[in-house]
């Protein structure tokens, strides 16, 4: 095992991770910001078997907090991914790997910095959506894969769909973003800000240099609260919870009596025990840095992809609305892009990708067996 | 509206278009009439649906469909991008069916519309004896539980589009299974129509 801070204690159960390290000295990856990293190291787990053709491999993106663990029984996405299920592991060789930035076996922060032999902190450089898709490309091409037949993602995950949309079409066959936006709106920046000032305005967190003390956890937790706030709904959240308080009062004035306060509480500090928090800040900040529109007009951004692409939005996401979506396949309308979109009712909120499954799985199956089998147009005979 | 009646509809909106040529057919449903479209055509075929269901279906048959409602027009299409926008079956149930097809003929160079004919010599007997409100093969729902807000005939469409100074290139009237020519605003069950502007 290469990867610098992987250890056994936080390997998800189950998993079969493994490494690939790349941008050794004098070939690092040159970032978007015009910085250099290397060496860089992915982790990445894959479920199925890749076929002769080398022709049936998915790429799975995650989101904020998710990591390369997306299928199995405690996997992040393993409702979706798995033996007959939408993405059907006896048919697909399906790819998930940690992004750069990221604290689970990828590259970031809180890996040694070789040149030091000290975690990088804030040395790290800043990265972007478009760096961590051009990690992936490296794995991609160290598997020895020239066309994906789909990358599928949800939220930050989506944004990588839309990146490698943009960054490497001929390396695709089909994109499915979703729940997902080309630029992050000031409203949902100012949702990121709040997470990473409650981070840094923890006294552990030291300027980002806590990695030999005792980390920022109640700064981190209260990001997460923040987070998990806004990717539910109101009616997901007054069905789970309603009013109801805990029949064991605590004294304190200020105790979590009503349910919802406890699970935020409970939620948020088995984050801070599986998350670094100078991981958050990064990750986040490349979020709200994303804006694919930058410099392009609306029809030029997907001008020439000949994928397909199915755009999926859900009807209660207040955090990545159904507008935002349809810009993508607006987007794709004006560049003559082979696409659909559909807006899945569900009452989850933003949460929905990721729980909102039988109509997602049915979607985005079917959409998956129309690619392998060509159907549709430009396929006459 | 009978399986035959449809297939007899995509076999003559089927023969109005070019091979190769690009659709967009509004209010496509499960795609059928796109399939066969690309099948016997080799369109380059769209389609906008509001039905969740009908959009897994399009999605199931690999055609591109979006979720979209057609009365909010068709904004990001430019000036006549497509070659052929078809409303079949669509116009009826539509809440502005005058910005339907004025939004149809600015995107497309032509425009394919295909309705039920509400002056049908049934639908007649039926208000003239019975009393009631039509309900028959092509206009299958009780009044209180209708799709359709519209209720035209074949001799209303061709009085709007001379109005609105539309062409209408080819027209076409089924009944019973059959394509007809005697009388149709009286026999004809579907009307149809090549428009262009």
């Amino acid at each position: 095992m290469e990867a610098q801070k992987f250890t056994e204690a936080n390997k998800p159960e189950n998993s079969e991770i493994q490494t690939f390290t790349f941008a050794y000295p004098q070939a690092e990856l040159i970032l978007e910001s015009g910085e250099k990293l290397g060496p860089i190291t992915l982790a990445y787990e894959t479920y199925g078997k890749l076929n002769a053709q080398k022709s049936n491999a998915i790429l799975i993106l995650h989101a904020l907090s998710g990591d390369a663990h997306a299928a199995g029984p405690d996997g992040w996405w393993s409702n979706l991914i798995g033996k007959g299920k939408g993405i059907d592991t006896d048919k697909y060789f399906v790819i998930c790997s940690n992004v750069i930035g990221g604290c689970k076996g990828s590259t970031g922060p809180s890996s040694t910095n070789p040149k030091t032999g000290k975690p990088y902190g804030l040395s790290f450089p800043l990265i972007s959506i478009g760096d961590m898709v051009q990690a992936q490309k490296h794995l991609i091409d160290h598997l020895g894969i020239e066309r994906l037949l789909a990358v599928v993602g949800g939220s930050m995950g989506g944004m990588q769909v839309l990146q490698w949309m943009v960054s490497y079409p001929e390396r695709i066959s089909s994109a499915i973003p979703i729940a997902t936006t080309l630029k992050h709106t000031p409203q949902q920046i100012a949702f990121n800000e709040v997470g990473r000032q409650a981070v840094m305005s923890d006294p552990d967190w030291k300027n980002g240099d806590y990695y030999d003390s005792s980390p920022p956890s109640k700064g981190l937790a209260v990001a997460r609260m923040i987070g998990h706030i806004t990717y539910m709904s109101d009616t997901s959240m007054t069905e789970k919870f309603g009013r109801r308080t805990r029949a064991d009062k605590e004294p304190f004035k200020f105790a979590a009596d009503f349910e919802v306060e406890g699970y935020l509480r409970y939620r948020s500090d088995n984050f801070v025990k599986r998350f670094d928090a100078n991981s958050y800040l990064y990750i986040t900040k490349a979020i709200d840095n994303f804006n694919l529109l930058n410099g392009h007009s609306l029809g030029s951004v997907f001008k020439g992809l000949k994928a397909k692409v199915l755009v999926l939005a859900f009807k209660s996401d207040w955090l990545y609305p159904a507008y935002q979506s349809q810009e993508t396949v607006k987007a794709c309308k004006l560049a003559g892009v082979d696409a659909s979109y559909c807006e899945i009712n569900s009452t989850y909120g933003h949460d929905s990708f990721l729980l909102e499954t039988k109509q997602e799985t049915q979607l985005i199956g079917d959409f998956l067996k129309a690619v392998a089998n060509g159907n549709g147009n430009g396929n006459h005979t | 509206m009978t399986k035959q009646t449809h297939a007899i509809e995509h076999r003559i909106i089927s023969s109005w278009i070019s091979s190769g040529a690009s659709i967009l057919d509004l209010g496509c449903g499960d795609g059928e009439l796109l399939s066969l479209l690309i099948r016997n055509k080799q369109v380059h075929a769209q389609g906008i649906e509001l039905s969740e269901q009908a959009i897994h279906n399009c999605v199931a048959a690999g055609l591109s469909v979006f979720q979209q409602d057609i009365d909010t027009g068709l904004t990001e299409y430019s000036d006549k991008s497509v070659d052929y926008v078809i409303l079949n079956q669509t116009l009826q149930q539509v809440k502005k069916p005058d910005f339907a097809i004025k939004e149809a003929l600015r995107v497309g160079k032509k425009v394919i519309v295909g309705f039920p004919n509400f002056c049908y010599i049934t639908d007649r007997f039926q208000i003239f004896f019975r009393g009631k409100v039509p309900v028959t093969a092509s206009l299958p729902y009780e009044w209180y539980d209708t799709p359709n807000l519209h209720f035209l005939s074949i001799a209303d469409f061709k009085d709007y589009c001379k109005k609105s100074h539309i062409t209408v290139e080819y027209e076409a009237f089924i009944s019973k299974n059959r394509t007809i020519r005697f009388l149709p605003n009286l026999f004809g069950e579907v009307g149809l129509f090549l428009l262009s502007k």
